[in-house]
């Protein structure tokens, strides 16, 4: 019989041609299918049902079958199959649940020879046996599936599927008596045609409705599926278990699926919503189809392959009226397109690459740069001779590791869990910040932090310490121009001579250079003198004043070019040294001078001109306490901030906007600040920083983070008796109708607030639990465990 | 049960009535002014069905359970929850895609979801349902401005207004330039998946102003103070319907008999025709032109089913406190007079009926649902499938009895006011299943909810109890709502394509 079937079917001597085409339909197509001589083909629909021959070019229109007066609902057809052996048999399923077949040989002009009514709902499905001539089965929308014999009047054998509707139904190729059917709750049924009483086999495949399925049409197992979850899966169905063995992930729910003739991997699909192409996939290359048509404007309703045994001529029919005829070499290949490089980091920071072997071999000809020390190791695939896309998967991979320790975050665990962000006033966290930043040889950030503390806080509470050093730094273009103290720093300073160069080009230099050293000398007699010395005031005052445009611009500059220059870290402890200094006298100092200073600006020039003749803290502060509001500088913050994030120190930024909170908030905008919280919780979490991320969703006031910590905040509770959770009630279990939690003080029930020790899972009433440990460190229940309350 | 304090509704006198006065009251009243108002009689969730029937069901342990987490996660129970739980399977999904359209992520912003259900309820002037979004929509950070009516909302939630209106009433009108209109590129367009968000959002609330008034839902009284914004409490039942003993008089206005008598046996001959129905069904021999002709034929005939004895049938004019009500509501809709019109009497357009197995909600409405708001599909499936499937195998006493007819009949019925017709069924069984009285009831709050009164209510369907009165509800709602999806998804495809 098998053997019959193939020689019947097999490729005539004078092999298929033709070409891309397409003929328009006077209406939408449900279905359609193609007579065994491959030269003709039946579109069914709603209001259409015509068989077409398909000529080298062009579809010529052979028959109309939708004859009578008043079109019944019988011929709205949902579905159309043409009988593989017999060329005048056809049959169509009918939206109204009726089953109708044809035969082409009558000769009145009214082709319609059986009527099978016994489906209650609509019939999705028909399909005939492949090898029998009279047997046709049917699936509908009931739930049922019928088995026809063509010869008699009624169905032979009905199967349940115990579901609510069938979605198709298919012989299998291969086994006589064996026939698949999908289901729209997902489930696959394997079906005996002699046993109408109960399934051979049932597996959920798919969430959701399946579609669609096919069977093999040379690989006896292999079962294709197609779902409304957007998947293609092939089962495997010689084993004992339908065995998934390949999965492919398309874009829209997958309609109809049909193998491709004479090649074993491969399978069209289509798809019933949104997305009009055809599809071609290999099954093991599941990501990118190996063909793609994009004839049609609405959705694909009915595939076919031309021809059984030649893989080249594909058939569809769509909701846009047209029949197409696609020829494989016209397909488009999305292959093509694909961009053949992959790129991924790994999670201890190693890097992954992907390419063209070409590509990867014109790259290692030249040599890495010296000083790079990570090692690339370069792995090539090994070519399966078997695989069909042997000129696209010869690529390389090549794999960068991270250096020991170089990767390591351990700053930024540190810094996370060592800053602080609220609960002091600002000078003390900036101050905080600012030594754990320095503690870490995170100098910038240190900087950055006593900046800030600069221009928000008031002077009063500034030690001078801080400032010095805050000056020394920021100001780099300064660095000689500075005070006495920083002279020492200056061999290392210089560091940055190029920078000194650029900000000095202009005539002014050598003055100034000459008005420093004169600063150093006054310096030196106003630490003796502390600052009561107003002569020498007076004259530096006016000396200085060109001078200090230059330090005007130095804020500016600091906060931009900073991170472009590293500063010399031995800079750091010099500048410790100067922590013991008291700070008293100079705040007495500054106050003094404020008004002066504010005096000789006036006079000397209009660009807020700084005294340095004391020492350049002082005047800063003279500076932004008296003249300009810290809303000067907030802009300037807001870039620093952006910087910082740019650079990829989300850490930072998130930082100093609850530090500073309402001071910048405004001025950034409410979706950056969520976006940068987002990423720096982000990041905590990674690092298992629970305490540090709820406390920033806490302090942040974004709505959208701060609702973050309200998420999933239920507990759930077992009961300690029976082990079971506690559904109802937090105190009395359901099932043992015991109370679960006992107050280990009172040994009364607690219906409130419960507090427990997490060690020994002993606790009671909040109040009672507090009070118990304020005299005693050991549990109340007395199991010796060491609570300790917090 | 009053609220007080109407946003416009200063002229209103203090004595007046939140309630409704139908016709037969309007005429008594006449004669005598003075029995204006006494104050609602029923208590609890629901004015159709007794407190202690709701109740009752809530001995059962899983039920119960199911309350508290819905009252642990929403800190409420609002009175149509517990209407629902009566139908805990149910209730269960209908709340987890309430939450998840609500208050999951989702493309549009939280207080426009509640805006747009505000405005969504205001097509049927349920009040109940305005009420509560409006605090939800002013919780959720919604600008106190927009709640003074269309006129002071953005022009983009403005323009949603048309597709508003017509889905509420004439769903079939909807077309996909409307689509193009919203989605155009400009100052105030929609994207795609916040459209389908909206859509999900008025399709949802309309259904549910149906379940509100069919059910009879009470107005909520927590204790909250009002806000200014909140509408008078107004329930669209006469106070003669709330009455429990209001037969008598009843019946010797209208004149309608409502007798006791033979309402056993028409469950019986009811279930005797289901059971006639399934033995002809396997006989097979209906014919095939009849059977096209009986979908036009209930669609036509549905013109004749009108809920007669409601209040619209009066001019406004004929009571202010109507006027100050109308006046309430209207400030979220527009074209208040745009209503339900009959499918079937189209006249001249002849718009094509709507093939039901062309653009089936599984196939098709649910792919394009969850592909532009990821998730609510699943959600929106698991609700349609159960409320299809739900059954307890009881009609009234008789158990073990095979529903899927009847609930198919009623599911179908709705579809085909909405001129959603099924090629695979046959209309002629809505006939046989559905008496006039109960065709009247789903009518009416299918398409003009607002005019639901009790009497509707209580006259249909007697031996049968309110918990399977609910489930007729649900199955209202659930397949008012599908139709509504079903044509805004297919205007929606036909834009994509």
């Amino acid at each position: 019989m098998e053997k019959m079937s193939r020689v019947t079917t097999a490729l005539s001597s004078s092999a298929l041609t033709g070409h891309t085409m397409h003929c328009h339909l006077d209406a939408p197509a449900n279905a359609i299918s193609v007579c065994r001589d491959a030269a003709q083909v039946v579109v069914a629909g709603r209001s259409i049902f015509k068989i077409y021959a398909i000529e080298e070019e062009q579809f010529v229109e052979k028959l109309n079958l939708r004859v009578g007066r008043k079109p019944s609902l019988n011929l709205s057809c949902a579905d159309v199959v043409w009988h593989q052996m017999d060329e005048n048999l056809l049959a169509t399923a009918a939206t109204n649940g009726v089953v109708v077949t044809w035969n082409l040989g009558r000769p009145s002009r009214n082709k319609q020879d059986q009527l099978f009514t016994e489906h209650k709902r609509t019939v999705n499905k028909v399909c005939f046996h492949p090898s029998e001539a009279h047997v046709l089965l049917s699936g509908s929308q009931d739930g049922f599936m019928k088995c026809f014999d063509l010869r008699k009047k009624d169905s032979v054998s009905t199967f349940s599927g115990q579901s609510e509707s069938v979605r198709d139904v298919q012989f299998s190729i291969r086994d006589y008596f064996t026939f698949a059917s999908t289901f729209e709750n997902g489930n696959v049924q394997l079906w005996d045609i002699r046993r109408p009483d109960r399934c051979e086999r049932m597996f959920t495949a798919h969430n959701g409705p399946v579609f669609c399925c096919d069977w093999h049409p040379e690989d006896r197992g292999w079962l294709a599926t197609g779902g409304r979850d957007k998947m293609v899966k092939v089962w495997d169905m010689t084993t004992q278990r339908a065995k998934e063995v390949h999965c492919v992930q398309t874009i829209a729910s997958v309609a109809r699926v049909k193998w491709r003739p004479e090649c074993r991997h491969h399978l069209a699909t289509c798809s019933m919503m949104v997305d009009h192409n055809i599809y071609v996939w290999d099954v093991r290359r599941p990501f990118v189809p190996a063909a793609m048509f994009e004839e049609h404007r609405d959705v694909t309703t009915g595939i076919a392959w031309r021809h059984p045994h030649d893989p080249s001529f594909l058939l569809s029919g769509s909701k846009d009226s047209t029949l197409c005829q696609h020829l494989f070499r016209d397909a488009s290949q999305p292959v093509e397109r694909a961009n053949p490089e992959g790129l991924c980091y790994g999670l201890f920071g190693d890097l992954a690459f992907a390419a063209k072997e070409s590509l990867v071999a014109a790259e290692s000809g030249r040599k890495p740069y010296a000083g790079d020390r990570r090692h690339p190791i370069f792995f090539k695939r090994k070519l399966d001779p078997a695989e069909p896309f042997a000129g696209l998967a010869s690529s390389a991979l090549s794999v960068f590791e991270m250096e020991p320790g170089s990767g390591s975050m351990s700053w930024f665990v540190d810094t996370a869990e060592r800053y602080a962000l609220a609960g002091r006033p600002l000078a003390e966290l900036c101050d905080h910040n600012s030594k754990v930043a320095r503690e870490l040889g995170r100098n910038q950030v240190a900087q950055t932090w006593t900046m800030l503390r600069i221009i928000y806080c008031s002077p009063g509470l500034v030690p001078t310490t801080n400032l010095n050093h805050s000056v020394g730094k920021g100001s780099s273009c300064g660095l000689p121009l500075m005070n006495s103290f920083n002279l020492k720093d200056m061999a290392q300073g210089l560091g940055s001579e190029t920078r000194l160069d650029r900000s000095k080009g202009d005539t002014r230099s050598d003055t100034v250079l000459l008005d420093s050293s004169a600063t150093l000398i006054t310096n030196e007699d106003n630490e003796e003198t502390e600052g009561s010395d107003v002569p020498a005031d007076y004259l530096l005052g006016d000396v200085e004043g060109e001078e200090d445009e230059l330090y005007l611009l130095d804020p500016d500059h600091a906060h931009t070019e900073e991170p472009e220059y590293v500063l010399p870290q031995e800079a750091f402890p010099l500048r410790h040294e100067i922590v013991d200094t008291p700070p008293g006298p100079e705040n007495l100092q500054d106050k003094a001078d404020s008004p002066h200073v504010s005096g000789s600006e006036a006079d000397v020039a209009s660009l807020a001109p700084m005294d340095s003749s004391f020492s350049l803290v002082s005047v800063s502060h003279a500076l932004y306490d008296s003249r300009l509001p810290p809303d000067f500088f907030s802009a300037l913050v807001c870039d620093m901030l952006r910087f910082y994030a740019e650079q990829g120190d989300v850490q930072m930024a998130v930082s100093v906007l609850i530090v500073l909170g309402e001071r910048v908030r405004k001025d950034i905008d409410e979706q950056t600040q969520e976006h940068w919280y987002a990423s720096y919780i982000d990041l905590l979490q990674r690092f298992c920083l629970w305490n540090v991320s709820n406390q920033v969703v806490k302090l942040s006031t974004s709505r959208a983070i701060s609702c973050l910590n309200q998420a999933s905040t239920t507990l759930h509770v077992n009961c300690s008796h029976c082990k079971r959770p506690m559904s109802s009630r937090g105190w009395v279990c359901d099932r043992c109708h015991r109370c679960a939690s006992m107050c280990a003080v009172c040994h009364h029930v607690v219906k409130g607030l419960f507090v427990w020790c997490q060690g020994c899972s002993h606790g009671g009433h909040l109040q009672h639990i507090m009070k118990w440990l304020e005299g005693s460190s050991h549990c109340p229940a007395g199991c010796g465990h060491l609570c300790e309350y917090s | 049960m009053n609220r007080g304090g109407g946003g416009g509704g200063g002229g209103s006198p203090a004595a007046a009535t939140n309630y409704l006065i139908c016709t037969n009251c309007r005429k008594v009243l006449r004669k005598d002014k003075r029995i204006r108002v006494s104050q609602p009689l029923t208590r609890g969730p629901s004015a159709f069905i007794p407190e202690k029937e709701v109740a009752q069901a809530n001995t059962s342990d899983e039920r119960t359970n199911f309350l508290v987490e819905e009252y642990s996660t929403s800190g409420r129970l609002d009175n149509i929850t517990q209407v629902m739980s009566l139908h805990t399977q149910y209730l269960e999904s209908f709340l987890r895609s309430q939450f998840y359209m609500l208050r999951m992520d989702g493309p549009l912003p939280l207080p426009h979801r509640h805006y747009i259900a505000i405005m969504a309820a205001a097509r049927h002037q349920c009040s109940y349902l305005i009420n509560m979004h409006v605090d939800e929509f002013l919780k959720t950070g919604g600008i106190a401005e927009w709640l003074n009516g269309l006129k002071y909302v953005p022009q983009r939630l403005k323009n949603l207004n048309e597709i508003n209106k017509l889905l509420a009433h004439r769903p079939w009108l909807i077309t996909k330039e409307h689509i193009q209109k919203l989605v155009k590129t400009g100052e105030n367009n929609w994207s795609l998946p916040e459209l389908v968000h909206a859509v999900v959002l008025l399709t949802h609330y309309h259904a549910l102003a149906s379940f509100v008034f069919g059910s009879g839902i009470n107005p909520e009284r927590d204790p909250e103070i009002s806000n200014g914004f909140r509408l008078i409490s107004v329930n669209n039942f006469c106070v003669c319907d709330l009455a429990n003993d209001n037969n008598i008089e009843n019946a010797s206005l209208t004149g309608n008999n409502f007798g006791i008598v033979g309402s056993l046996s028409e469950l019986e001959a009811l279930m005797e025709r289901m059971k006639m129905l399934q033995e002809e069904r396997e006989d097979g021999d209906t014919s095939q032109e009849e059977m096209t002709t009986r979908f036009e034929k209930e669609t036509k005939e549905s013109l004749f089913v009108v809920s007669g004895d409601t209040f619209h049938s009066f001019p406004h004019s004929d009571f202010e406190d109507d006027m100050i009500i109308t006046s309430d509501v209207s400030r979220y809709i527009e074209d208040p007079g745009f209503g339900y019109e009959d499918f079937a009497r189209r006249g001249e357009e002849h718009l094509p009926t709507f093939r039901a197995q062309d653009y089936t909600w599984e196939n098709h409405g649910f792919s394009l649902v969850n592909r532009l708001y990821s998730d609510i599909g699943h959600l929106l499936d698991e609700k349609f499938r159960m409320v299809y499937s739900l059954t307890y195998n009881t009609m009234a006493t008789h158990e073990d009895v095979d529903t899927t007819m009847l609930r198919r009949a009623l599911f179908n019925y709705v579809h085909c006011m909405f001129g959603i017709r099924y090629d695979d069924y046959d209309y002629g069984e809505v006939n046989q299943l559905l008496e006039r009285s109960l065709k009247v009831y789903i009518k009416t709050v299918t398409c003009y909810p607002e005019r639901t009164t009790k009497r509707m209510y209580d006259s249909y369907w007697r031996q049968f109890k309110h918990s399977e009165k609910v489930h007729v509800n649900l199955l209202l709602m659930e397949a008012r709502m599908q139709a509504e999806l079903l044509y805004a998804l297919r205007a929606i495809t036909r834009h994509l394509t």
